[in-house]
């Protein structure tokens, strides 16, 4: 069996070889199916057409996790590809993999093509950058969360549908009115770490882990059980024991309540948008993610989500050349534009912000522009330009693990993320010792 | 127990046992001594760099409340399922004992899950309960009640006991069918002659009677518990609420291929090892009992 | 014979209530598979609007149709045609090699005899989740991720079927063996003439054990096969659970699910008194 399938693939590689021998082939593995998947592989075919010499090839590799594994494996076997989307979580994974990885800046410096870090958002791809300012990978699809509002609901429970949702000090009358009318969701969200602790901490400039939240060295500790976030918690959990908010799941569960219409408000990523648009039939509207008045810092500005693009080492000179052209015909603001306004991801170039506000699409589809607002309304300090921590997919999940504790009521807020921060914390310094 | 009469010779066995001897060595042997040595280490998931720790990702695990917690959720999730699974077919196949007729009927209709893969159960079970679109969760709610597994750990563990325990009280109904089928009906009504009821029959004599298949379902149902169930999890809780259902193979996957310390999954892997080892020894010896009874 | 058990059960009532029981049972065992055939000939509004209903809708050639040949991430169709490869490479591979390494251990007297019996029983009960992340690396080392190969060796080693076969020849009575030799076969022409017509009821059952023990794994395709075609069905539904911003495609995700439980439960249905048979008798 193993000889008839190796014989198959020689003779499906010898015709690919004849086909294609006039270009260098340049492997993309992803981890987007459906719409996303559609837009992506247009962006690709798009390339492909503009030019002759090099073939970019998109290869779905299941969900961010199995494609990190996928990548992982490949390099072990020496057959990874030449870029590799890879979540935001495993941001301090793949850059601490000194030999498996090409920063973005050095492959955009050896091709010659006009490459201007200043071009780019800093509170996006500030995410993506090491400490001297430079590139490491290319952030291919950022969001950041944002409120969502179904009006209908409040007008429904008889509130003003324009009420002010804007500080978290106004959400609990009108919780409390919600409930009181009989709306079994007044509020839930998704990505409950991100939303509430990572992004939460960022809006209100309070670390989330010290040295610089990871991008000062990999001896960095979680920090993020600090007053303002245990109130933070607290408050929410207090909602949860009076069912004024629902908690629906780990990821983005929540967002099918929202969009059947059972949810008043929700947090979610701004790349939601789409999904909201093409199901909710009732009138909705974006607003910027509350935040806590009394803090005076607040509102810095939230951080974003989504994955990067990383290039990964042991591939011949000539065909980084081919890598460059595409980051580089992804950086456009045209490509960036369309992508902005199809997916509801950020635009990494001010250009491309610039360009969707000229084509009008922000005044089409008001709402959509509060995204890039909120990332940008101020410069990012160290506390709110992004998080570089290690094993962070598996903190996420002790984060998750925690809350639904103080979600159920058996944990208060304060012994939750003590919890969370200390076992977290035991994370951190296994992954120190596996990169020392 | 041996042959008497043997062929000669030990160049036709050997080839005869040649294949074997070669998958079992490098897809078993050679990956089992692995794990003894990978558990010794904490190399980057690259494998561009690694530390050698001896037995440090041991203390690591046993240290952790949270992985000897994960040993409590084994167990009390394999008792489950082996109760449930076990309790339930044994009902039915009673039932279908009784009857003269159409038993075979029945079984048709009740081997159907066997065939069902514990992960597709799982989306099935899922789809049901799931809190936004599940119809049985959707109904719940009409009659007051508030499903929700995303939160509730007892409902998330039933969830997922019930959707392991499923696909296997078609397999245990099968086993005791044959087994009740296989008891002598003159024993029986001698019993119902002298005037025992149901139940005292069952206990008296059914039942001694059908220790033997009870005690095999019990040692490979525990062993399905453990191993064959990771589907289950993985689709329905992903080991939540909490850590709630988290299982020792969900944690061997979770922390190898999600959180890529593969020094502590090798650990995990060797501990398992272990406890199956001794969960070998304890089927071995009652297999032989019953070789030679 | 329905007299006689007449005096152990009394009919009427008790019978009726035995019927009654069953059919709860069944229904019980049925409804998840309703219910999922049911949400494969809807609509996803109808879905994600609840209750859903609870009868099947119009949309059945739409959604098998859209499953089977684009489905989420790669074409139901392949997916299955991967599954089948695998779960027969599992189930005929782990038959012959436990077929001729168990006649071994019965019928021959050989050096080492003893050690290789122990060596191959170790393994009778650790499964692939065990030792997963060393075996993966096996894998990825012999360049077989990604393979039909990689999929089917490493849960081929185990001993299962050996012992089974082991059990089973002993019981073959001595006396034939004896006249095989006194006609002069030699011993393969004794494992081919004798012995194998005599285990087809084993066979049997194995091939139905094993077929769907290959066809359900779930954990080590998931793995192993990082390329949407190399993806096996079970593996697959998962994978159409999406992973950040997108919806879930119930229709097709249930239209899958009952598509994956066809072969299996095809093979069991149809093979059902082998089966039965062999599996009672081997545990015996």
């Amino acid at each position: 069996m193993k000889i008839k399938t190796l014989n198959l693939a020689l003779v499906a590689s010898m015709a690919w070889g004849t086909a294609a021998s006039a270009q260098t082939e340049i492997q993309w593995w992803h981890a987007f199916t459906g719409r996303l998947g559609e837009l992506l592989d247009a962006q690709v075919a798009l390339f492909n057409s503009n030019q002759s010499d090099y073939k970019v090839v998109a290869t779905h590799k299941g969900n961010y996790s199995e494609t990190l594994n996928a990548g992982i494996a490949a390099f072990r076997a020496g057959e990874q590809p030449h870029l590799l989307q890879v979540f935001e979580v495993g941001t301090a994974t793949m850059m601490a993999a000194t030999g498996a990885i090409k920063p973005v800046f050095e492959v955009m410096q050896a091709s010659g093509l006009e490459f201007d870090p200043n071009a780019y958002i800093p509170a996006v791809t500030g995410y993506y950058t090491n400490a001297d300012g430079q590139m490491l990978s290319f952030p291919y699809n950022s969001s950041t969360q944002v409120l969502y509002v179904n009006r209908d609901k409040l007008a429904e429970a008889g509130i003003d549908p324009d009420v002010d949702l804007s500080t978290w000090e106004a959400w609990d009358g009108v919780l409390t009115q919600l409930k009181d009318a009989g709306v079994t969701c007044p509020y839930t969200t998704s990505w409950q770490s991100w939303v509430h602790l990572e992004s939460f901490s960022a809006y209100h400039d309070v670390p989330f882990a010290t040295k610089e939240n990871g991008f000062g060295g990999f001896d960095t500790e979680l920090v993020f059980n600090g007053p303002l976030q245990v109130a933070h918690i607290d408050q929410l959990g207090k909602w949860a024991q009076d069912g004024k908010f629902i908690y629906a799941g780990r990821r983005n569960e929540a967002g099918a309540n929202f969009r059947g219409g059972e949810c008043a408000l929700f947090t979610e990523s701004s790349a939601g948008y789409a999904g909201v648009k093409a199901e909710a039939q009732f009138a909705f509207d974006i607003r910027h993610l509350p935040y806590w008045d009394s803090v005076e810092a607040a509102p810095q500005n939230t951080i974003i989500g989504g994955a990067s693009v990383w290039i990964m080492e042991g591939k011949p000179a000539e065909e980084y050349a081919g890598v460059a052209a595409f980051l580089n015909f992804l950086s456009s603001p045209e490509v960036q534009a369309k992508w902005h306004q199809d997916t509801g991801y950020l635009p990494i170039t001010t250009a491309a912000g610039e360009l969707t506000k000229s084509q009008g699409f922000y005044a089409a589809n008001p709402g959509t522009e509060i995204a890039g607002l909120q990332m940008t309304r101020n410069t990012p300090t160290e506390n709110s330009k992004g998080l570089r921590l290690g094993s962070f997919d598996q903190v996420r999940t002790i984060i998750d693990e925690e809350l639904e504790g103080v979600w159920s009521g058996q944990k208060t807020a304060q012994a939750a993320l003590d919890s969370a921060v200390e076992r977290g914390n035991q994370l951190l310094r296994r992954f120190e010792q596996a990169n020392r | 127990m041996e042959k008497r009469v043997i062929f000669k010779g030990w160049m036709l066995p050997a080839l005869l046992l040649l294949p074997q001897i070669v998958i079992t060595a490098i897809f078993f042997f050679y990956p089992a001594g692995q794990a003894i040595w990978q558990s010794m280490f904490v190399p980057d998931p690259f494998g561009l760099k690694t530390q050698f720790v001896g037995l440090g990702n041991f203390e690591y695990l046993l240290g952790d409340p949270y992985y000897r917690a994960s040993f409590v959720t084994t167990a009390i999730f394999s008792g489950l399922v082996t109760v449930v699974s076990m309790g339930v077919a044994l009902y039915l196949a009673i039932l279908a004992d009784r009857l003269i007729k159409g038993s075979g009927t029945y079984r048709t209709l009740l081997i159907w899950p066997y065939a069902v893969a514990p992960a597709v159960a799982g989306v099935l079970w899922m789809f049901m309960f799931n809190t936004r679109v599940g119809v049985v969760a959707w109904y719940l709610g009409l009659l007051g009640y508030d499903w929700n597994h995303v939160l509730n750990e007892a409902e998330a563990m039933g969830l997922v006991v019930v959707a392991s325990s499923w696909g296997r009280i078609s397999y245990n109904f099968l086993f005791f069918l044959a087994g009740l089928q296989a008891i002598p009906r003159s024993v029986i009504e001698a019993a119902a002659i002298d005037g025992a009821k149901f139940w005292t029959r069952f206990r008296t004599i059914v039942w001694p009677l059908l220790s033997p298949t009870t005690f095999f379902l019990l040692v490979v149902n525990v062993v399905y518990a453990f191993f064959e169930t990771f589907g289950v999890i993985h689709t329905i809780t992903a080991g939540g609420p909490q850590q709630a259902t988290t299982i020792l193979v969900y944690k061997v996957y979770s922390d190898g291929f999600v959180g890529q310390d593969l020094g502590s999954s090798a650990a995990q892997s060797v501990i398992l090892l272990v406890l199956v080892g001794l969960l070998t020894v304890i089927q071995f010896k009652f297999i032989e009992r019953r070789v030679h009874y | 014979m329905s007299e006689q058990r007449g005096m152990v059960e009394k009919r009427g009532l008790g019978h009726w209530l035995t019927h009654l029981g069953l059919i709860i049972g069944v229904l019980f065992i049925f409804f998840p598979i309703w219910l999922a055939f049911v949400a494969s000939t809807v609509t996803q509004p109808e879905i994600v609007r609840p209750p859903m209903p609870l009868l099947p809708g119009d949309q059945f050639f739409e959604n098998y149709s859209k499953a089977l040949l684009s489905g989420v991430n790669a074409p139901v169709a392949m997916m299955m045609l991967n599954s089948l490869i695998m779960a027969l490479g599992i189930t005929i591979g782990k038959i012959v090699i436990s077929l001729t390494s168990a006649f071994a251990i019965v019928y021959f007297r050989f050096p080492g005899r003893t050690v290789f019996f122990w060596l191959i029983f170790l393994t009778l009960m650790l499964p692939v989740e065990v030792r997963i992340v060393p075996t993966y690396e096996v894998i990825a080392n012999f360049g077989m991720l990604n393979s039909y190969s990689g999929l089917i060796f490493p849960l081929i080693a185990s001993a299962t079927a050996t012992f089974l076969f082991r059990q089973f020849f002993l019981t073959v009575p001595d006396e034939l063996t004896e006249a095989a030799r006194v006609d002069g076969a030699s011993p393969m022409q004794f494992f081919w003439h004798i012995l194998l017509p005599m285990s087809r009821t084993n066979i049997a059952a194995l091939f139905v054990i094993l077929f769907i023990y290959g066809w359900n794994q779930y954990l080590w395709p998931l793995l192993i096969t990082t390329d949407p075609s190399m993806n096996t069905i079970v593996m697959g539904i998962r994978q159409m659970f999406p992973s950040g911003d997108d919806l879930a495609d119930w229709p097709v995700i249930m239209a899958t699910s009952i598509l994956a439980m066809v072969p299996p439960v095809i093979v069991v249905i149809s093979m059902q008194k082998l089966f039965i048979r062999g599996l009672v008798d081997s545990e015996k």
